[in-house]
């Protein structure tokens, strides 16, 4: 195995920063020097087929560079690496050509948002997508853009949505083809979300998809009245693509607005949903709702993950899913088919499903003038932060948080359970204090079985975690949190084998790739880029 | 590209305060542009937008009625002429510098080949018998190794452009320098530098790679010279008018 990766990294030496093909986006796996999109691969397994690091010397890790953003702003994206050279971004839309083995700077390229740029949650960008030598960002003001990636020069600028509507981009580009696709945020200002899909050479837009529908489409008499206009359902975390269907899947956010569903009553479609659009048409194919009519702030922006697995004994194309609202799923890709479901964490806000996977609501269990418990919080049991699949193990990576919950009061903002109020408070740059006793939320990171959706191990951290998950072909996995450690596990035991205090919070999910023969892994901590690798020579 | 021109005013700010004298010969581009919006705000309501309105005078083509040195017209601008309608402004020396050299390169441009020159001719030459495009990028097409010309019209002044191509050597941005290294086998590589610091080099090399050398990795390492040709006997005058005003013509427009 290290004999191949070996000739693999020399081959690619050889054929120094060659075109990136959609050929070899889409074949990622078959360069394992190479990280070339946001989960490494198409299908957002985050699994890196490099093996020099491995359970055993894991704990020999060295930090080889550090790169610090101009930026006080989170840093939740994943980097891109071709041949050689590191492609990041500095929150909020400033985009950074590194070298992986350095880190220091070929070039800069500054984008400056309109003033009329609003987000949720931190002005903050997941990453890029790249084809050919081009570059592609979305920004906090709902614009694409295409950045040559030798020069650092724009190529396009593209309006996908008006940023005074509350329209953003903070996702990563999904490159199909010759397609860039990107989905807004802004669900919680009252957008009315969309995924769409523009010309890589021209920017010219291809097709456009309504998360709802308009008057007259199936699914707008799931919402009341003229609610589907602002009923938000955004799209900003990134899609994923599966060649044999030609499909992309894309997680929607909640409905707007967010905790209170008497103005929007129905099911709201397609919020909280994943949805299969066809690459070169923007069709709708399938839709799961993992939420109907959700007043509780659920998004369903989690990455979706594809794998091809053996389910109940027959091989089956499936997408597995650990969702905001506690429930972890595994789908049929092709047809959308509910195949299991069940809770990960504590839920109380259903139980069980009907035959299609509809979950069966608790009754009560809504926002009351009074309030009501609901459990997950309303952050979630996870949030958007990736996580992995590894073919070797055959086992789902997630890192997400147990013992959350809200007291949801009708028309306010709902309040977290617990003495300690910041129980499972957003991501920040900085480090924290931190008070919470056994019985309040904590963060694991658990390795499930796709057959049965229960655990196989757990690792336990004091805080929650927004970071993502990543595994190697010699069965590491890597992750951090909100505490500001980055650390590995061995994926088979959640065994802890290194960590690194990084002096701010993980708010990304690392990548893994090689330069000159030497496997690096990067995280993201604070607002800098960190690089760990074995000391030269092991 | 903004910290070059940073620099450049602080030099030239440097000159006016060392010895008093006027620099309007040696203005950037950003302070003939700033010239040329004070110009417009504060002269072109008598003078017109192109200088010509008054009788007899014509400022864009530098037509006085007695050839003035730019200390003389600072002094006109700063204080009027007396007994005419020509006021006193309020513009600071700094500021009617600036408004010299813009009078004084749009005189220029009017004079040398830009007049004359024919853009589209022009881009036949950079795309043909000049092989510009074989160092330099213009909207997306053409190589990296060179600066990126897609904008260039808008930076520099008509004199500068035909210097840059008579003298490529005489005046070259910090951010267009060169360097060439040589790794242990002897090879050699050359390119326009993008960063480098004690320990390490970063380039853009001939092939249009990014690349990145540790210094104690190199037998020779160092700033090389501009790779770009003189044109000044391979193009005649008509020719550098024509590539002169492509160049002039290129404003940044992107679809
Ligand atoms: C209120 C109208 C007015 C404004 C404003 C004005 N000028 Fe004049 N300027 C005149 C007139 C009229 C004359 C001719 C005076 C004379 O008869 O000698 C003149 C003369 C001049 C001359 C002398 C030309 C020559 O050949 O003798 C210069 C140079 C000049 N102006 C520059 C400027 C500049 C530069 C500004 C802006 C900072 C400016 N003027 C603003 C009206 C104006
Ligand atoms: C062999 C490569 C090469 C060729 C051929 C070449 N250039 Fe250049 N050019 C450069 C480089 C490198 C620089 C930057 C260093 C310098 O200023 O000399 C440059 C600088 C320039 C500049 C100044 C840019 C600035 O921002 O100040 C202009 C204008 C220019 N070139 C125009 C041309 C034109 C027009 C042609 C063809 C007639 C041409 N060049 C051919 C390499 C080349």
């Amino acid at each position: 195995m290290m004999m191949r990766t070996g000739i693999l990294v020399f081959v690619a030496a050889a054929s120094l920063q060659a075109q990136v093909t959609f050929d070899r986006v889409l074949n990622a796996a078959r360069e394992p020097h190479n990280w070339l999109s946001y989960s490494g691969t198409l299908d957002n397994q985050r699994f890196s087929p490099l093996t020099q690091i491995t359970p055993a010397n894991a704990k020999n890790l060295q930090l080889q560079w550090v790169w610090q953003a101009r930026s006080l702003e989170k840093f939740e994206a994943t980097a891109l690496v071709v041949d050689g050279v590191l492609y990041t971004v500095q929150a909020p839309n400033d985009v950074v050509a590194l070298d992986a083995a350095t880190g220091r700077v070929f070039w800069t390229y500054s984008h400056q948002p309109s003033p009329d740029a609003r987000t949720c949650c931190g002005r903050v960008n997941r990453g890029l997508a790249i084809l050919g030598d081009t570059l592609f960002m979305g920004t906090i003001d709902a614009h694409l853009l295409a950045i040559d990636a030798k020069s650092g020069t724009l190529i396009w600028d593209t309006v996908v949505a008006s940023a005074a509507q509350r329209y953003s981009i903070t996702l990563s580009p999904l490159v199909v083809k010759d397609k860039v696709m990107v989905g807004t945020a802004g669900g919680d200002m009252g957008i009315r979300g969309i995924v769409a899909a523009f010309d890589v050479k021209t920017g010219k837009e291809v097709w456009r998809f309504h998360t709802i529908p308009a008057p007259g489409e199936p699914g707008n008499e799931t919402w009341s009245g003229d609610s589907w206009k602002t009923g938000g359902a955004g799209v900003w975390n990134a899609g994923a693509y599966d060649p044999e269907t030609n499909l992309t899947f894309w997680g929607t956010g909640n409905p707007a607005p967010d905790w209170d569903g008497r103005s929007r009553l129905g099911d709201n479609l397609y919020s909280d949903s994943v949805v299969a659009l066809d690459a070169d048409t923007g069709k709708l194919k399938w839709h799961y709702q993992f939420t109907p009519h959700d007043e509780l702030d659920y998004d369903s922006t989690q990455v979706p993950v594809l794998a091809d697995i053996t389910f109940r004994g027959q091989p089956r194309k499936v997408m597995l899913w650990a969702n905001r609202n506690g429930l972890m799923y595994v789908l049929d890709r092709t047809t959308g088919e509910f195949l299991l479901g069940k809770p990960y964490v504590k839920v109380n806000w259903m139980d069980g499903f009907d035959h299609k996977g509809r979950p069966k609501r608790v009754p009560g269990k809504v926002p009351t003038p009074e309030g009501t418990l609901i459990q997950p919080h309303v952050h979630g049991a996870t949030n958007w932060a990736p996580p992995s699949f590894s073919p070797r193990t055959g086992l789902f990576y997630v890192a997400h948080w147990e013992n959350t919950g809200t007291i949801v009061t009708e028309g306010l903002s709902p309040r977290p359970v617990g003495v300690n109020t910041r129980q499972t408070t957003m991501g920040q740059v900085n480090l924290q204090q931190f008070f919470n006793n056994d019985d309040e939320a904590y963060g694991v990171v658990r390795a499930y079985d796709p057959n049965t959706l229960e655990p196989k191990w757990e690792y336990r951290m004091n805080d929650i975690t927004w970071g993502g998950v990543l595994t190697t072909a010699s069965d590491v996995l890597f992750s951090g949190g909100r505490e500001g450690y980055f650390f590995a596990l061995d994926a088979r035991t959640g065994e802890l084998l290194w960590k690194a205090s990084v002096g701010g919070q993980v708010n990304a999910g690392p990548m893994s790739y090689s330069v000159g023969g030497r496997q690096y892994v990067t995280i993201a901590a604070g607002s800098a880029l960190f690089a760990y690798a074995l000391p030269e020579g092991q | 590209m903004r910290p070059v021109y940073v620099a450049l005013i602080f030099v030239a700010a440097g000159l006016l305060l060392a010895d008093g004298s006027l620099s309007a010969q040696h203005a950037t581009a950003f302070d003939i542009e700033d010239g040329g919006r004070a110009f417009r705000n504060t002269c072109a309501t008598c003078h017109g937008p192109d200088g010509d309105q008054i009788a007899g005078i014509d400022l864009g083509r530098g037509q006085f009625r007695r050839p003035f040195t730019d200390q003389e017209l600072v002094g006109i601008i700063r204080n009027g002429i007396p007994n005419t309608p020509m006021p006193a402004t309020n513009v600071s020396e700094a500021q009617a510098v600036k408004i010299v050299a813009y009078l004084r390169s749009v005189a220029a441009a009017r004079r040398s080949g830009a007049a004359t020159g024919d853009a589209a001719r022009g881009k036949a030459i950079f795309d043909g018998k000049g092989e510009c495009s074989t160092c330099h990028r213009v909207n997306g097409t053409g190589s990296r190794l060179g600066p990126d010309l897609s904008r260039v019209g808008q930076l520099r002044r008509t004199i500068e452009l035909e210097q840059s191509l008579r003298e490529p050597a005489a005046e070259v941005l910090p951010a267009n320098r060169f360097y060439t290294v040589t790794v242990r086998d002897g090879t050699k590589v050359t390119g326009r530098l993008l960063n480098h610091d004690t320990f390490t080099v970063q380039l853009l090399d001939a092939k249009e790679q990014l690349r990145s050398f540790v210094k104690a990795d190199l037998r020779e390492h160092g700033f090389a010279s501009t790779p770009m040709p003189s044109y000044q006997d391979r193009l005649n005058s008509q020719e550098t008018a024509d590539v002169v005003s492509y160049l002039v013509s290129l404003k940044g427009a992107r679809p």
